[in-house]
């Protein structure tokens, strides 16, 4: 796309406006930018892959989710609407809040996983750091069985039984 | 600490320093960090985020890193320092033109960022040359650490560090590289670098420039997905497989060129050559497209010890060096310096004032010209 004010090189700069419930887009350089010092008011923060995502939430998830489709964040008032326009959430919360529809979403933006791996912050009480070993291991042990790693399967499960002795 | 303290020189991490180099230009790593009791940005009052600042701001200034920081209040910067800013990758085109309280918090060395009310409340970024991925890895995760000991970040069990947009959660890790791929381009093969990159989830984006084509040939590699799999896991993946495939891809490409198509890559460098040693006005575009090929030249002379009338010619040029009394053998630094310093809002900064574009290419002819034109004082 062309810069609207040049028409030389590509437009990198992207401006929605409303004002007075009309939208109006204009697409320009950075030279042009920097030259005509235009404030950037709004520039479009829903990454591609989230719209993309976003798009393709269908009819299923509005049934199984359908519940969270009218409800409003008992912490922070956000709704789902709002989250399809602006791609963030509003609190730490949304994500219990609205777990069915975020999961699949979740799903398909990490690769199919939906447990976290990795760093965990030091101040995490024991018993939650634990808890957290264990979906890794369930989350690790689903791929093992997935492809067909038997062996590895075996070994997951007794650890996960370990882990599961040690928190009792 | 001014910005035009830092806008007369490339960064330390775009010197042309560093393991490989000659194909992998700089690492990056950042992580996205929320604070624990506190609503993401979009549900945030321009008080809460002022709050939310002001706290982060006192513990980012107060970190031991072994070098001086200096904070940018982005939200009252004029439009052309923000630019500046993010030509500099100090902080992303989305927190100079974002909205509210925000900021960012800059080693004076500029291997470490703080953005302050960016699409979190936090980012922060450690950024080394060359390829030294788990370096940075390691850093950062120290950095993380301290910050964590003065306050509380949003964590899941189950998602662990909660961030404002469910593609970064987890472990909130955002590990790039910034890639110089011009024997790709040249040979016609960018698409399967781009291809494989999807195949493998990974994000590209052009560079400087940052059309649908990288006219500089500088990409960014970065990882999509940061859920489910951990921090060492994705660094290592990069160094173990990624970057050695891209590097295997871009060597046979240049050693393709130089023994297939010496006369395409002569005319690459000649014309590069001619042109900028020659042009009075001179597109940013433009010149980022033909120094791309000039360090193309002059890289493969250093790495693979090619010699063709064209790169014999070009290793002839003399650039300023640090020390401009003495002229040297054009260098790489001298190469990434003319890149970055003749972007439109390094020109301006350095220059005093705004510039139209006209005379922006004036100028930026101007100081490729003087760069490239230097006498050799060895030979006169
Ligand atoms: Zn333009
Ligand atoms: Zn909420």
């Amino acid at each position: 796309m062309r810069c609207q004010i040049c028409n030389k090189n590509d437009a990198t700069i992207h401006l929605t406006e409303i004002a007075d419930g009309v939208r109006t887009e204009m697409h320009i350089c950075e030279q042009c930018a920097v030259e005509q010092d235009i404030a950037v008011k709004s520039h479009i923060p829903i990454n591609e892959l989230l719209s993309n995502l976003l798009a393709v939430q269908p009819s299923d998830d509005e049934l199984s989710g359908s519940s969270e489709q009218s409800l409003a964040c008992p912490h922070c008032g956000f709704t789902l609407a709002q989250f399809r326009k602006e791609g963030v959430l509003g609190c730490p919360g949304d994500y219990e809040v609205f777990e069915k529809t975020l999961l699949s979403l979740i799903e398909k933006a990490h690769d199919g996983k939906t447990a976290h791996c990795g760093k965990i912050p030091l101040k995490t009480p024991r018993d939650a750091k634990k808890q957290m070993e264990l979906l890794n291991l369930r989350q690790q042990l689903d791929a093992a069985v997935q492809s067909e790693d038997y062996e590895l399967a075996a070994k997951l499960r007794d650890k996960i039984k370990q882990s599961e002795k040690e928190q009792h | 600490m001014k910005l035009t303290d830092i806008s007369n020189d490339i960064n330390e991490w775009f010197d042309g320093s560093g393991p490989m180099a000659d194909i992998v230009i700089s690492s990056r790593i950042r992580l996205a960090r929320n604070l624990a009791g506190y609503k993401f940005l979009s549900r945030c009052s321009d008080k809460e985020k002022s709050e939310i600042l002001d706290k982060l701001r006192d513990i980012m200034m107060s970190l031991d890193l072994g070098d001086k920081v200096f904070y940018v209040s982005v939200n009252d910067a004029p439009t052309l320092n923000k630019y500046f800013l993010v030509e500099r990758h100090l902080i992303s085109r989305h927190h100079a033109f974002g909205k509210g309280p925000r900021g960012v918090v800059i080693a004076e060395r500029e291997f470490f960022t703080a953005m302050i009310n960016e699409e979190d409340h936090l980012r922060i970024q450690v950024l080394k040359a060359g390829c030294q991925i788990s370096q940075c890895a390691e850093q950062i995760n120290r950095i993380d650490d301290m910050i964590e000991k003065k306050v509380d970040f949003a964590f899941s069990p189950r998602y662990g560090y909660l961030t404002a947009c469910p593609t970064n959660v987890g472990t909130g890790i955002r590990v790039s590289v910034m890639l110089h791929l011009p024997a790709l381009k040249i040979t016609e093969q960018i698409e399967k670098f781009f291809n494989a990159a999807k195949d493998l989830n990974l994000a590209v984006r052009g560079l400087f420039g940052e059309g649908t084509e990288a006219a500089s040939d500088l990409y960014q590699l970065s990882n999509q997905a940061t859920l489910g799999v951990s921090e060492s896991d994705i660094v290592s993946r990069f160094e173990k497989t990624i970057i050695p495939e891209i590097i295997e891809y871009e060597n046979a490409a240049r050693s393709h060129l130089l023994s297939k198509q010496s006369d395409v890559l002569d005319d690459k460098i000649s014309r590069a050559m001619a042109l900028l040693q020659n042009a009075h006005l001179i597109s940013s575009q433009e010149a980022l497209f033909l120094l791309s090929h000039l360090r193309l030249g002059i890289n493969m002379h250093q790495h693979m010890g090619a010699s063709t009338p064209a790169i014999e010619r070009l290793r002839a040029l003399c650039g300023s060096g640090d020390d401009p009394d003495k002229a040297s053998p054009l260098s790489i630094a001298t190469i990434n310096r003319l890149f970055m310093l003749t972007l439109p809002a390094h020109l301006q900064i350095n220059y005093g004032k705004p510039l139209d574009s006209t005379h922006r290419d004036a100028l930026r002819a101007q100081i490729i010209r003087s760069a490239l034109n230097q006498q050799d004082p060895r030979k006169s």
